[in-house]
């Protein structure tokens, strides 16, 4: 199972302590989680497991990764993840990143790509594609829970959690992650205007993969997206909203491996 | 016992509340009239004139983007009234210090309200409710230390006289700050601040002499709060100074059944419509408190005081109204069951209470109750460097 392929750690990482999970053995893979980590043990992960070592590390201020004041936006994060990458030696290794995970993924490849064989970003937040006056992320702190819900899922039934189920640790790390997404993603909301600038940079092979019925930020948003890196290829996931890979993992799995073969 | 005349500006002349998801942050302008609005402005600060002249206090505040308040500027009103008024004094509380870009304009604004009123300035500083993060799109994760290094620095503005000096924080840079005018008041006007259940927060403002301020909370809590900032001079030595300040609802009249009706349209208030994600936005509250959000055992701050019978609240000290003699027992009960405190700031207007309804209950407070109420002794913890001096 799952589970039993699991190995957890807390390593330093310039001086600040990161959570990582390891699954499966196989040829190296640097996953970053959704703000949610609703990756964490999911069906998704266990099935890359099978072929794959998955990395998936916490950023700082998600799990029960350290979080200083220094830290301010995903563009930070992204030094640590590549730091991470350094420390675990990783080269030729694929880099997947699903929705804040996908934006820290972007921001590490215009720094530093010469580790990376290949890039995934699903449904990534990080960049502003039109003017001031245009929504291209819906706001997801502004509306109402259930309007923000039915933006992210494609079947809303899929959101709900049993909070009543889990422990106080469990409960904390969503809790910390909620608030983390927002020390980090509040303003410039939910992209970072300097981005859009810099993807020019990117050399590894791309695929950008999204969710038909996002609702939050909709793949004509991702098709743009994908336009500002150079060779980038785009395909969308039919009945699944924000997070693809959760709500029909088979489906992103089939566009990864024919990407990653 | 120095009392505090308060509104917080309602615009009340909405559709019926059961059409409305909301009263903040999202409700559309076009339900203000501005020639209605035009009418309000001027009667809340005829109100506050009233207060002025029968010897009461003047108390500001400000909210953004909702109808239950309309004063979205304090230091505005507080400037008008600075020039209009010439006796009481009037309290800004507060300046949402934690949700404006440039806390040194703060500075120069109070400065020179205090100035034109000639020393009857006191300056709070709020860190914001939760809705407020949305209308000035501040990060809701790092409020109290914004709160906090703005205080810093404004207090320094305020007191530093020998040309510019430099800053450089985490939220705010700047390379000369050099403040004209600079306060009347000598070193600076009073600094007050609100706070609830936050003991760390309440000991920082003891420490430093501000007045601590809390508001619509039952006694007990109060108490607790009371004693947590009397305290924490004698734990740890610290200076001392400023004092408390507690804000029920208040409504005298010449009737019991003039008083409850007033009463009544007081908690117009408490039921201020608002949708969920203004009450709790991320990071708000610490993760412990968010824990307990997600077990459904926390639900914001304000709903312990929401939907209760106007006699659950007058025994919680949270609502006030009666005869006047009435009124000073019942100010007197809640200065006993809290351990005494030294400001009465009362919400003596809300929702639909009309100008006369209004005035009635401020005149009445000001000759009736107020003589009775104003030799309670005051609080204020002993400055024991002064005291020694």
């Amino acid at each position: 199972m799952l589970k039993d392929t699991l190995h957890q750690d807390v390593i330093s990482v310039s001086g600040i302590d990161i959570e990582v999970r390891t699954y499966g053995s196989g040829a190296p893979l640097f996953l970053l989680a959704g703000e949610e980590q609703l990756e964490v043990d999911s069906p998704f992960v266990a099935e890359l497991a099978k072929n794959h070592k998955v990395i998936m590390p916490s950023p700082p201020g998600f799990g029960v990764s350290g979080r200083p004041d220094w830290l301010t936006s995903p563009d930070d994060l992204a030094y640590i993840m590549l730091d991470l990458v350094e420390k675990f030696d990783l080269n030729n290794v694929p880099v997947v990143g699903c929705s804040l995970g996908g934006w820290i993924a972007a921001e590490m490849a215009t720094k530093d790509d010469s580790r990376f064989s290949r890039l995934a970003l699903v449904d990534a937040y990080g960049v502003k594609i039109g003017g001031p006056f245009d929504v291209d992320i819906q706001d997801l702190w502004v509306q109402h829970p259930a309007k923000v819900a039915a933006m992210k899922w494609r079947d809303v039934e899929k959101s709900k959690r049993d909070y009543a189920s889990m422990t106080d640790a469990q409960l904390s790390v969503i809790a910390r992650n909620t608030e983390s997404f927002a020390r980090f993603c509040w303003e410039p909301y939910m992209h970072n205007p300097k981005l859009k600038h810099r993807l020019h940079r990117v050399s590894t092979p791309t695929l950008v993969i999204w969710g038909e019925n996002d609702g939050v930020a909709s793949a004509t948003y991702g098709k743009a997206y994908a336009g500002l890196i150079e060779g980038a290829k785009f395909t969308t996931i039919p009945e699944a909203g924000h997070y693809p890979q959760i709500e029909q993992p088979e489906a992103v799995l089939k566009a990864l491996r024919a990407f990653l073969a | 016992m120095y009392a505090w005349h308060f509104t917080e500006m309602p615009y009340p002349n909405l559709p019926p509340l059961d059409t409305l998801s909301t009263m903040r942050v999202s409700i559309p302008s076009k339900l203000f009239d501005p020639k209605i609005g035009a009418e309000l402005y001027n009667r809340y600060l005829d109100e506050h004139m009233l207060a002025d002249e029968v010897g009461l206090n003047m108390l500001l505040n400000e909210h953004h983007q909702t109808a239950t308040c309309i004063n979205a500027c304090a230091p505005l009103t507080a400037a008008i009234l600075a020039r209009q008024t010439s006796k009481g004094r009037i309290c800004i509380l507060g300046n949402p210090i934690a949700n404006r870009q440039d806390p040194i304009r703060i500075a120069e604004e109070m400065a020179m309200i205090d100035c034109i009123s000639r020393g009857r300035l006191d300056v709070g500083f709020v860190r914001g409710v939760p809705y407020e993060v949305f209308a000035a799109n501040s990060n809701p994760t790092q409020t109290v230390e914004r709160l906090w290094e703005g205080i810093d620095l404004v207090s320094k503005a305020w007191t530093h006289t020998e040309g510019p000096f430099n800053f450089e924080g985490r939220f705010t840079h700047k390379r000369a700050i050099n403040l004209w005018p600079r306060p009347y008041q000598t070193p600076h006007p009073a600094i007050w601040i609100t706070g609830s259940s936050d003991r760390a927060n309440i000991k920082r403002a003891a420490g430093r002499g501000f007045v601590f301020a809390t508001f619509l909370q039952p006694h007990e809590k109060v108490k607790w709060m009371f004693d947590a900032y009397r305290s924490a001079y004698n734990d740890q030595g610290l200076p001392g100074g400023g004092g408390t300040a507690y804000m029920p609802l208040v409504y005298t009249a010449d009737s019991d059944a003039e008083a409850e009706a007033g009463a009544r349209e007081l908690c117009w208030y408490l039921d201020a419509k608002s949708e969920p994600q203004y009450r709790n936005p991320p990071g708000y509250v610490p993760v412990e408190f968010n824990v307990q959000a997600l077990k459904g055992a926390f639900t914001g701050r304000t709903d312990a005081m929401r939907k209760q019978s106007i006699e659950f609240l007058k025994d919680q000290g949270v609502l006030i109204y009666g005869k006047p003699d009435d009124v000073a027992k019942q100010i007197k009960r809640l200065y006993d069951l809290v351990g005494g405190f030294d400001h009465l700031l009362m919400m003596q207007q809300a929702g639909h209470m009309s100008s006369e309804r209004t005035k009635r209950s401020i005149t009445l407070f000001a000759k009736d109750v107020y003589p009775q109420i104003k030799d309670l002794a005051r609080t204020r913890p002993l400055n024991a460097r002064v005291a020694a001096e």
